[in-house]
């Protein structure tokens, strides 16, 4: 009479910890060799900036023999591995350092423009009305500047510094993630389980935050992949202009802007940087492509 | 659809205003640090307070901010502090300048990227789908100056085939435009191709194809005219709003070419501090981004039969 | 299958076996698949969702996609293998002598071309006719599919005419070039009911006008019978009996057949004398398929040895009938005289006090109306009148049904009584308190927990981000019913035990559940706060047949435990008369006629309640019906017709009155209420509109 008898086609219930569901992610990545490869490069990168401080380098600063080849020796016995540029300074030792301030620059801009493109988002998406209609006004706003201008204004305004490449990322960012969470949310709140909370006299934010947000995370997940190559693409943008993180701590679009003129003789100062930068970008572009990817298949 | 217009052009009028009223807060509202940048950092007080009574800077913020847009509407910025001309005459220049490479640039993006995203939509899967895509994602991987430093080095350093500059010192010249549309349409054309795929392969997989292709139609028949018509209403918007894009690029380009446009004087003009310049400038870019817009709205309507009818 | 006549089949399947092939590996679709169609003939395949029925449809036009694959086996048509065909011989045959119509027609036809051009592509395609002839066999064809005004029609676009006018348009479409074979594949599960009558209509005429050869694919076994010469019932990927349609109605010998005739509607089914008996069980999925019988797990009649025997069970022809086959090797034993499977009956649980009470409630969304015709006439503002002046009342442990068609009012009405929207005017009492004008955030929880709502679509009632257990103990929490954790979580328990699912289900999440599983967790959440009234909205309609049954067994049988109340929204009128005590027929927002079950369906009836009966299809060969079909188009609510609402389709107009006055409330003194011009007099003379055989 019940149809509670046997279930021997459904999947078992188990808890799963986090580690191992970590894991069970990577096992997806897998099935996707091009997200795999993203996965691999970006890691490559985050292991050199976690192990910049650890590793025999040369103080990125230092100002040593000018315009050295790759794997020239050093003064002190020492090797410059990738050469050393027209100051002088290590090139190896300002990639390294380099993508260690672009990763935690970049990490933490993205972060922050996230947290408040969501709010903006749900908030504009699940009240709808008038909350919409001036949420959606400003980040309109926002989105008429052209990225690059928004920054150079707010630079402009500001001054260079870690702290304004933030505020010109929110700035930038925050509207565009806005517009993805806020048609997540419009297609999210039509379902019956949002009328069963609401009819269940749950307040909006409740319903907001445990309703709503915890099934948006997939392409929100992708969406920030992406955006992390962006923001990685505006700061070093940023610095090509010389309006980026100032002199003379590394910066992987500082150091091309500098190198590109000399290029003529001393191809490697260039050409090095650029590859670093392209790889990361490239990096995290393939892994978005390959989340999308998985995300499709179930 | 008049009234849809009509709406969409008074929000774009407001968003204008909005945008004038916070860049002049933002350069102008602080008219010490005004006078500071055009007497230069060594000028005394008093010199600055006389400047600022000579130039009309003693009247309230909302009478400035409204004498300055009128200026505007009429096409004046003021003088450029750089340079000593008015900015108007600066910019109207530039602009040319800037428009030509957009011209062209587009003129080669928009068929090679249509072309390519049909061709990788019809078939999701094949090999040519896979080509395609995989080259579009390499591309719009690597930002302007990474390409531009890569193809410099090629191209002038190592080959000696093309000038590394693009200053046009000797009168417009076709051999210094290869290098900085190359490095644009590379950049961009990845990702209109991509929309194009996308949209394409939807519309290949949607119930209407299928009835046209169980209609007994030939395959041509199926792809001209049931498929491109809808496939194509996506990438024609982005298109339009990749001149939001553009001028980012544009900016970049601009400066690691030396081109004289519009994104050089821009920068130029950030680095230099030169306020009357970077307002005009950005009310320009926000104008083109804003109606960029509006035509991709408009467009998309019309293009549209289930919202034109509605 | 030996035909004796010389004649070909118009299409014949042999053997065939279908594939789809995924990264886990192969999934075999349809196995051993036969089938025989002769010219002129209609054969019905009716199975539930996941079958095989769709693939076999798309294996005949030979369009599988990337992944599907016929494995093995010929499909001929005409004699001649589908699968042997190039591509250009294919492209000749589809739309000119194989056609299909599809399930969604407005996804079928292509949004920005005219359906001039869309219809007039399939002559200039196939025949050498010039454009002028091409476009006259349009609008001809246009006509003949019952389509007013065709060259209006022939200068829209889609979305642009009705949803039963754009299948009427697909359907032109595919009778174009007169093809030999029409494959229909659930053409009107996307249409209103009586809509879906008028398209059966026309499906039938069709088929006798043009001897086109038809294969019908449905889940509905009452539209096959309407439809259909013959009938093969498919089962997870199978098909498990064919047979002429009268011997398969009236003699089935498979016991899968059997369970979805008993698990269906039909008039003479109770929900407490005789209720329905669901499948127990559920579809195994395709790598899950059990050795043997496929059937065999969920069968009564399960033998070991022989039902899950290694070389499979085959189709078997039933001796001394014609044309009858049956998968099953114990048909021939089984007692169906004696076998009387049994249902969840009970008591009837006495009816109690008022719980409900709704008075002249009304429910008007303005909407603004931009267009430059309102700015300039001034009128901005528009009504819906989504609901007008209902009335109603429900009893402790009573179920009251409401039922309509699409933009009759009725989910409006449940969004007001949950406070999701308020009131314009009326009352709505609950336990003798107005809550009309109290939004949901403003009632106290315990008032929230007495009124609770169990949702239409399975798949999105529960959260995918939460495990069931949580979902329902955030309820439990809610309403205040427990605080303790150990105390939440035996509720939580309880609950299962109620709705009949293991305690394990707790920990999983809805992606690990069934449609009917998460259906009853849908209910469990709708009972943990012990409420006096539920809400049931189209509980049951996304669910198949034998599921189908299940949850309305289950819901009526907590219901009769509990003493809810139950309001039951449907269209679907067999379910409602089977489950409910009295029944509120709504139309554009007005309640037309409501009244106990029997006088609902017994006369006198309203016009309306007369032709949705009319449109119900019945699986039951005695079962003889008046037929009656509506004409014109639902009305949209924004632009109601003036005087009665229904008096555009009304089949009894009595003249200019019905247009200009609303017509006035009839009432008898046992509360059946009619709201009609005609007297009752004069409805009660009406014939019975579905009669049942005494034989």
């Amino acid at each position: 009479m019940t149809d509670s008898v046997k279930f021997d086609n459904e999947l078992p219930a188990k808890r799963e910890s986090r580690v191992k569901r970590f894991f069970k992610v990577l096992a997806l990545m897998r099935e996707s060799p091009v997200g795999m490869i993203g996965l691999l490069i970006i890691l490559f990168w985050v292991v050199m900036a976690i192990l910049a401080p650890f590793l025999p380098l040369y103080d990125p600063n230092a100002i040593m023999a000018p315009f050295q080849k790759i794997g020239a020796h050093a003064p002190d016995g020492g090797t410059f591995w990738l050469g050393t540029d027209h100051k002088g300074r290590d090139i190896l030792s300002r990639i390294i350092w380099g993508a260690q301030k672009v990763l935690v620059w970049a990490t933490f801009a993205t972060f922050v423009a996230y947290v408040v493109g969501m709010m903006m988002g749900v908030l504009a998406g699940y009240k709808g009305g008038w909350a919409d209609e001036i949420v959606s006004f400003i980040a309109n706003i926002f989105l008429s500047f052209p990225f690059i201008i928004l920054c150079i204004i707010i630079v402009a305004t500001l001054g260079a510094s870690g702290w304004t490449v933030v505020v010109a990322v929110t700035f930038a960012s925050a509207p565009q993630i806005m517009r993805i969470v806020r048609g997540l949310v419009l297609d999210l709140k039509t379902r019956d389980y949002i009328f069963a909370a609401q009819t269940r006299g749950e307040t909006p934010w409740y319903i907001m935050l445990v309703e709503l947000l915890p099934n948006a995370r997939g392409p929100l997940i992708v969406d920030a992949c992406l955006r992390l190559g962006y923001t990685v693409v505006a700061i070093a943008t940023l610095g090509f202009l010389g309006l980026g993180l100032p002199p003379p701590d590394p910066d992987w679009g500082l150091m091309l802007k500098e190198a590109v003129p000399l290029g003529a003789f001393a191809g490697h100062t260039m050409y090095l940087p650029a590859a670093a930068l392209a790889s990361l970008i490239l990096g995290f572009n393939l892994l978005a492509d390959g989340l999308r990817e998985i995300s499709l298949r179930d | 659809m008049i009234v849809l217009a009509a709406k969409r052009l008074v929000a774009m009028l407001l968003i204008m205003l909005v945008v004038s009223f916070i860049l002049f807060s933002l350069f102008e509202a602080d008219k010490m640090a005004v006078a500071g940048k055009v007497l230069g950092p060594y000028s005394s007080v008093e010199q600055r307070e006389i400047w600022l009574s000579q130039n009309g800077y003693n009247e309230p913020f909302f009478t400035r901010y409204t004498q300055w847009i009128g200026g505007a509407l009429h096409g004046n910025f003021g003088d450029s502090l750089q340079y000593k001309v008015p900015v108007s005459e600066l910019l109207t220049d530039r602009l040319k300048n800037t428009g030509i490479l957009a011209l062209v640039f587009f003129l080669i993006m928009i068929p090679l990227s249509l072309t390519l995203g049909v061709l990788a939509g019809m078939k999701e899967g094949s090999w040519m789908d896979r080509v395609i895509s995989v080259f579009s994602v390499l591309t719009t991987s690597i930002p302007e100056f990474v390409t531009a430093t890569f193809l410099t080095g090629l191209f002038v350093y190592t080959w000696h085939l093309l000038p590394g500059t693009s200053s046009m010192t000797g009168g417009f010249s076709w051999k210094e435009m290869i290098l900085p549309v190359a490095v644009l349409v590379i950049y961009d054309f990845g990702y209109v191709t991509r929309m194009t795929r996308a949209s394409m392969a939807e519309v290949m997989t949607s119930q209407y194809i299928r009835t046209a292709v169980l209609k007994g139609l030939p395959y041509k028949r199926v792809i001209m005219r049931h498929a491109l018509r809808n496939a194509l209403i996506a990438p024609f918007t982005v298109i339009v709003l990749q001149l939001n894009w553009l001028l980012s690029g544009l900016v970049v380009v601009e400066v690691f070419f030396a081109y004289k446009g519009f994104g050089y004087l821009l920068v130029d003009a950030a680095l230099f501090g030169d306020i009357y310049v970077i307002e005009a400038c950005v009310m320009v870019a926000v104008f083109v981004a804003v109606f960029s817009q509006f035509i991709s709205d408009i467009g998309y309507t019309l293009l549209n039969p289930r919202i034109r009818f509605s | 299958m030996s035909s004796t006549t010389a004649i070909t089949p118009v299409l014949e399947c042999k053997n065939v076996n279908i594939s789809y092939y995924t990264r886990s590996g192969e999934v075999p679709a349809v196995i051993d698949f036969n089938l025989t169609l002769m010219p002129g003939e209609s054969i019905g395949i009716v199975g539930e969702s996941g079958c095989g029925k769709s693939t076999v449809a798309l294996a005949i036009m030979n369009y599988m996609g990337k992944n599907g694959r016929v494995k093995s086996g010929q499909i001929l048509f005409n004699g001649r293998d589908l699968q042997k065909m190039g591509d250009e011989e294919l492209r000749r045959i589809r739309g000119s002598q194989i056609s299909m119509v599809y399930q969604e027609p407005m996804a079928s036809l292509n949004p920005s071309m005219k359906i001039g051009e869309q219809l007039i592509e399939v002559p200039l395609y196939h025949e050498n006719v010039s454009e002028a002839e091409a476009a006259q066999r349009a609008k001809d064809m246009l006509a003949a599919v019952r389509l007013p005004d065709p060259q209006r029609i022939m200068d829209s676009y889609p979305h642009q005419i009705s949803g039963g006018q754009q299948q009427r348009v697909v359907i032109a479409m595919a009778l174009l070039s007169k093809p030999a074979l029409l494959l229909l594949d659930e053409p009107t599960t996307a249409l209103d009911v009586t809509v879906e009558a008028g398209i059966v209509q026309l499906i039938k005429d069709i088929s006798k006008q043009f001897g086109t050869s038809m294969i019908y694919i449905s889940h509905n076994l009452g539209l096959i019978l309407e439809t259909c010469d013959r009938i093969t019932v498919m089962y997870s990927g199978e098909a498990v009996e064919t047979g002429s349609v009268q011997t398969v109605f009236n003699e089935m010998r498979h016991p899968y057949t059997r369970g979805l005739f008993a698990s269906i509607p039909l008039p003479g089914s109770n929900k407490n004398s005789r209720p329905l008996v669901p499948i127990r069980g559920q579809l195994p999925l395709p790598q899950n398929r059990p050795q043997g019988c496929y059937f065999g797990p969920r069968c009564d009649f399960f033998q070991a040895g022989r039902c899950d025997s290694k070389t499979g069970v085959h189709m078997q022809l039933v001796p001394n009938e014609e044309r009858h086959d049956v998968r099953c090797v114990r048909f021939a034993e089984i007692d169906w005289a004696n076998h009387r499977p049994v249902g969840l009956s009970g008591e009837q649980a006495e009816i109690g006090k008022v719980v409900l009470e709704v008075n002249h409630m009304k429910k008007y969304y303005t909407l603004k109306d931009s267009s430059m015709m309102a700015l300039i006439k001034g009128k901005k503002v528009q009504y819906v009148k989504a609901n007008e002046d209902i009335n109603l009342i429900a009893h402790e442990a009573e179920t009251v049904a409401i039922v309509g068609e699409s933009g009759c009012g009725k989910s409006t009405f449940a969004k007001v009584l949950m406070g999701l929207e308020e009131a314009t005017s009326g009352e709505v009492k609950l336990n003798s308190v107005d809550i009309s004008q109290l939004p949901v955030e403003q009632r106290k929880a315990q008032m929230v927990s007495l009124l609770q709502m169990v949702f239409q679509n399975p798949f999105d009632t529960l959260n995918p981000s939460h495990t069931v257990g949580s979902q329902i103990a955030r309820v439990i929490k809610k309403f205040g019913i427990e605080q303790d954790p150990d105390k939440i979580n035996q509720r939580v328990m309880e609950l299962l035990d109620l709705v009949k699912l293991p305690r394990d289900f707790a920990r999983r999440r809805p992606r690990q559940l069934s449609g009917g599983q998460k259906q009853r967790i849908g209910i469990a959440r709708a009972f943990a706060g012990r409420p006096a009234l539920v809400v049931a909205d189209e509980p049951v309609s996304a669910l198949d047949v034998s599921v189908q049954a299940a949850v309305t067994g289950l819901l009526t049988d907590i219901q009769r435990n509990l003493k809810t109340t139950l309001l039951f929204i449907s269209h679907d009128l067999s379910v409602v008369r089977y489950v409910s005590d009295r029944i509120v027929v709504m139309y554009l927002g007005r309640i037309m006629e409501q009244g106990t079950t029997d006088e609902i369906f017994n006369p006198p009836y309203h016009p309306y309640t007369e032709a949705l009966l009319s449109a119900i299809p019945i699986a039951d060969t005695s079962v003889k019906k008046r037929h009656i079909v509506l004409e014109g188009e639902l009305p949209s609510p924004v632009n109601p017709p003036s005087g009665c609402p229904f008096q555009t389709r009304c089949p009894r107009k009595v003249g200019a009155l019905c247009e200009t006055q609303m017509p006035p409330l009839q009432q008898t003194e046992t509360g059946h209420a009619i709201l009609c011009h005609i007297p009752l007099s004069e409805l009660s003379k009406v014939e019975q509109v579905i009669q049942v055989d005494a034989a």
